[in-house]
């Protein structure tokens, strides 16, 4: 049995808007084992970015707050720790990388200060050790010449150099969980494919945690061990992931999975979109969130949202055609593939 | 097939090169040559900055090409003048990648929409409504939706309005720059879904640019690959997929994410080292050969010829010369 | 699942969701303005400017309604007397009504910035509109000119305008406005430097509309925004300058009054009489005041940082 690094129940964050409360995530529950690889997918604006710069404590306060809910780090509360403490762990135990390497590297300072500023700060290392640490850094990512690399300025970074600058710095300091928020997206194929594999070789050799952010499944397929699929700031649906991939139970994880063209896809089949669009989260439907757009969709589902409910010990899904009273309903096959 | 079909667009040898200052000139589109034909959909791959855009931006004339030539249904474009041009504006149709960019802020969607029916005075007042309406029933939205402003909308509704501004004015070309980069998965195949419907119901023609293979592959008869201003490979969809010819086209089909964990964990990736050199001054002879794994001594000095290696398969690549 | 509770099998009958609801939208429809005004009711300094600010209007326009003084008669035997019976503000040393004189000087002074906020904006945004759109070489020639017109000292030019034309209203605003549009035109060529290549405007260019369709229907609405805030920054600095012209005797002369003026009059005895300087310059403090703190406010309101 893997123990749990981190664990986050029950979490509601809210954004006090003037036109009222924006409810980005609405109870989410999900856990994360040492060593392991989740991935968080959802559509923009499913809350999938909120949880995670929440369990860093990033979101402004205000506008954000957290209404309820616990995110246990290691046996600490972190949504009752204090700033002090934050500053500790950010950095050192977790670490974040985002989207857009451009705007998340201070364009101010040199590749090395931004490396060598962590190691400094969290390890108390001495400036030349730190220097040392951030070239050895800069070479485990795959930085051809760290030695005169590292006093280089972002911008003299191509888009792809500077998300491995990135992921060199988060690493710095062997943090126990990386939170990957959409670390591919801004990149072409070619070079995704490099940071991906950048990554699984530095989580064999490091043993760091990830929580991976992403909507891409493509992404997913490739590197998660567990998914947890997000919608309307609650989920929906979460297991291993080849329970979510062969044996998807929840309407819009079908939609999801059905929505992506996959490269044996015939040009006569048709795609099989999600109508309609997320709902509104300053007035959330009482239902199921998804019912307005599921095919499936009961009486029931309009008035009561369902709750998790256990597939198998590591699958669990959020939906009323779980109940034994409910319908059978087939996932379709452009979902779960022709086989 | 396409052999016997009617040409629409004829591209070539189409250069853009822009000046960025410094005497620093950054050469986009660097010599490309194809042909659209009627009814089809031709699909344009290739990675940020290997031009793909701007063949799109040129040949809807939001830019002068440096050199070249683009005939559209027999007329070079960038001799129209007049009442020509207004007639050519009408044919060829655009849409745009960003949805939140893409329609002004402070039109509300009846304005947006009637945009094209207004310049071209097509009709005004109660029919002028009604031909929006119309249209916004076209890509699944309704009457209720004209009085509203682009902000209300979500990313998906907002790009079935920049296709229903396009379709105002009856076009039977359109050219769609990335239209689906922008949006959520379960959103893009109900743009894409759209798009093709209209292209059976319209017969529409369809430049299709995108970064996205698998989308690509999927709405397209043909695709061509481009890298660093050039066009590598031409080929019908699935003979480029089942059998890439240029080493690029073949490590950008590799790296394409998969879906499907046990297709990801088994199949063999060619991993490019490196990125892209920048367009300001492009390696020589071939411009893939600093990244590609079977260079060898010809690509640096000589630039590689475009060929039918196959019948309806193009690429530039020495691998292919006897 | 709570399996314990009863449920109906009804409630597990297919939904009848009408498609059309999936595309529904929120009810009510929030325009652009609508949504500005909500951001901009929930900052409490902008509220304020805002409130002061009509409330110095409506003073200015119907203040003189409350005592049965006008601003220019003299009445000699009550000269220099503080606030008494219906001289609210009292007298200043010819026996005028200061009252009514502060109010008809804050009309002066708030139509001379009016019209020249206006002319700013109608100069700026042709120049700068114009200098941005077209860019190249029509930009390079427009923005020399642009700074030739910001190198000469405005005083100058003022002093210039004066010596020809009467130091009338229309003069003095004139005179402002001929330096006082280059930042607004600054402001709005980099706007529209930056919006011409948004893709809606490549959009408008496709479907073949005019140079003049795109300038009018898409870029200038699209920069009222930041038209707006410099105008309320334009108008405060325009208040100030015309007191300041007054003061030093170039702008609107006596006997006419703006705040200005009767600042200037007033100094004279500022020892012996303060209240006369007192009054003019708490209304002159506070329109400035007012107009920067709803400047400030409609700026948050208006920032496009802010949207999403």
């Amino acid at each position: 049995m893997m123990s749990k690094i981190l664990e986050v129940k029950d979490l509601h964050v809210s954004f006090k808007t003037y036109k009222g409360e924006v409810k980005a995530v609405r109870g989410v529950d999900f856990h994360l084992n040492k060593g392991e690889t989740i991935a968080i997918v959802g559509e923009s604006g499913c809350g999938k970015s909120v949880t995670s710069q929440t369990i860093m404590r990033l979101i402004p306060n205000p506008p954000g707050v957290i209404k309820q809910g616990e995110i246990i780090f290691e046996g600490t509360d972190l949504t009752k720790a204090s700033e002090k403490q934050m500053e500790k762990i950010r950095g050192s135990e977790i670490s974040m990388i985002f989207q857009d390497p451009m705007t998340s590297l201070n364009p101010t300072l040199t590749i090395g200060t931004q490396i060598m500023e962590g190691l400094i700060k969290h390890q108390k290392l001495d400036k030349k050790t730190a220097r040392e640490k951030a070239i050895e850094m800069l070479r485990l990512v795959g930085i051809p010449s760290p030695e005169s690399r590292l006093d280089q300025y972002p911008h003299q970074f191509s888009g792809g150099m500077r998300q491995r600058a990135m992921i060199a710095i988060a690493l710095a300091c062997q943090p126990k969980v990386l939170i990957a928020d959409e670390p591919t997206t801004a990149l072409d194929v070619t070079i995704q494919a490099q940071i991906i594999d950048l990554m699984k070789a530095l989580q064999e050799k490091t043993g760091t945690s990830i929580i991976l952010i992403t909507h891409d499944l493509g992404v997913v397929a490739d590197i998660a061990d567990r998914v947890v699929v997000m919608y309307a700031g609650k989920v929906v649906e979460s297991g291993k992931l080849e329970e979510i991939f062969y044996q998807p139970k929840h309407p819009y994880t079908w939609g999801l999975l059905g929505s992506m063209p996959r490269l044996d896809l015939s040009r006569d089949q048709e795609l099989l979109p999600i109508m309609g669009t997320p709902p509104n989260l300053l007035d959330p439907p009482q239902g199921c969130p998804f019912a307005a757009r599921c095919q499936h969709a009961m009486s029931i589902c309009t008035q009561e949202m369902p709750e998790l409910d256990e597939v198998s010990s590591t699958h669990q899904v959020a939906c009323w055609l779980q109940h034994p009273m409910a319908p059978e309903v087939k996932p379709p096959t452009a979902a779960v593939g022709g086989k | 097939m396409s052999k016997n079909k009617e040409v629409i667009l004829s591209v070539k040898e189409l250069k853009k090169h822009f000046d960025v200052g410094g005497g620093q000139i950054v050469k986009a589109v660097d010599g490309v040559s194809f042909d659209i034909y009627r009814g089809e959909t031709l699909g344009l791959v290739g990675e940020s900055g290997c031009g793909k855009s701007t063949i799109g931006r040129t040949l809807i004339r939001l830019y002068n090409p440096t050199s070249g030539s683009v005939t559209f249904k027999g007329v070079n474009v960038n001799d129209l003048k007049g009442p020509e041009l207004k007639k050519f504006n009408r044919e060829m149709q655009m849409i745009f990648q960003d949805p939140y960019a893409s329609l002004n802020p402070r039109m509300n969607v009846l304005d947006i929409i009637a945009e094209g029916i207004d310049i071209h005075g097509l009709a005004t007042g109660e029919e002028r409504r009604k031909r929006v309406v119309e249209l916004l029933e076209t890509v699944g939205l309704n009457a209720d939706h004209a009085e509203r402003f682009p902000h209300e909308f979500s990313g998906g509704q907002r790009q079935r309005i920049g296709i229903a501004r396009a379709l105002a004015v009856e076009p039977d070309f359109i050219i769609a720059d990335e239209p689906i980069s922008a949006l959520d998965v379960s959103i893009q195949a109900q743009v894409v879904n759209l798009m093709r419907r209209l292209q059976k119901e319209k017969g529409l023609t369809y430049l299709f640019i995108a970064h996205d293979l698998s989308m690509v592959k999927y709405i397209s008869d043909r695709v061509g690959v481009m890298y660093l201003g050039s066009m590598v490979e031409l080929a019908e969809s699935d003979a480029l997929y089942d059998e890439p010819l240029h080493p690029y086209t073949e490590a950008l089909l590799s790296a394409v994410p998969i879906p499907d964990p046990e297709v990801a964990k088994t199949r063999e990736r060619i991993i490019l080292e490196g990125d892209v050199p920048s367009p300001i001054n492009p390696p020589s002879g071939c411009r893939f050969r600093t990244r590609c794994p079977k260079a060898m001594d010809i690509c640096a000095t000589a630039v590689p010829e475009w060929k039918e290696a196959k019948p309806n398969h193009f690429v530039a690549c020495h691998l292919y010369n006897e | 699942m709570e399996k314990a509770k009863n449920l109906s099998p009804d409630l597990f009958k297919p939904a009848q969701i009408e498609k059309k609801e999936q595309d529904a939208l929120s009810r009510k429809s929030v325009g652009y303005w609508q949504d500005v005004w909500g951001r901009f009711r929930s900052n409490l300094g902008a509220v304020l400017g805002l409130s002061l600010i009509v409330l110095t209007l409506l003073l200015a326009i119907f203040g003189p309604l409350a005592n049965n003084y006008d601003w220019q008669t003299q009445m000699l035997d009550v000269a220099n007397k503080e606030s008494f019976s219906d001289h609210y503000f009292g007298t200043d040393h010819l026996g005028r009504d200061m009252w009514q004189r502060v109010w008809y000087g804050a009309k002066i002074s708030l139509t001379i910035a009016f019209l020249a906020a206006f002319l700013d904006v109608v100069i700026g945004v042709t120049f700068g509109g114009i200098s941005g759109y077209f860019g190249g070489r029509v930009d390079m020639v427009m923005q020399r000119i642009l700074e030739v017109m910001y190198s000469i000292p405005n005083l100058i030019v003022i002093i210039l305008m004066l010596l020809i034309f009467d130091p009338g209203i229309v003069p003095v605003a004139i005179a402002m406005a001929i330096t006082g549009w280059v930042p607004m035109a600054r402001v709005v060529r980099a706007q529209v430097m930056k919006l011409k290549s948004q893709e809606y405007v490549l959009a408008a260019r496709t479907l073949g509309a005019s140079h003049a369709r795109i300038l009018l229907k898409h870029l200038i609405p699209n920069v009222m925004g930041p038209i707006i805030i410099a105008v309320t920054f334009a108008i405060p600095s325009a208040i100030f300058f015309e007191a300041f012209l007054a003061f030093i005797g170039l702008g609107i002369r006596p006997p006419e009054a703006s705040l200005g003026v009767l600042i200037n009059d007033a100094s004279t005895y500022l020892q012996i009489f303060p209240y006369q300087l007192i009054y003019p310059s708490v209304v002159l403090s506070i329109i400035i005041l007012s107009f920067n703190l709803l400047g400030d406010g409609l700026r948050d309101a208006l920032d496009p940082r802010m949207r999403k």
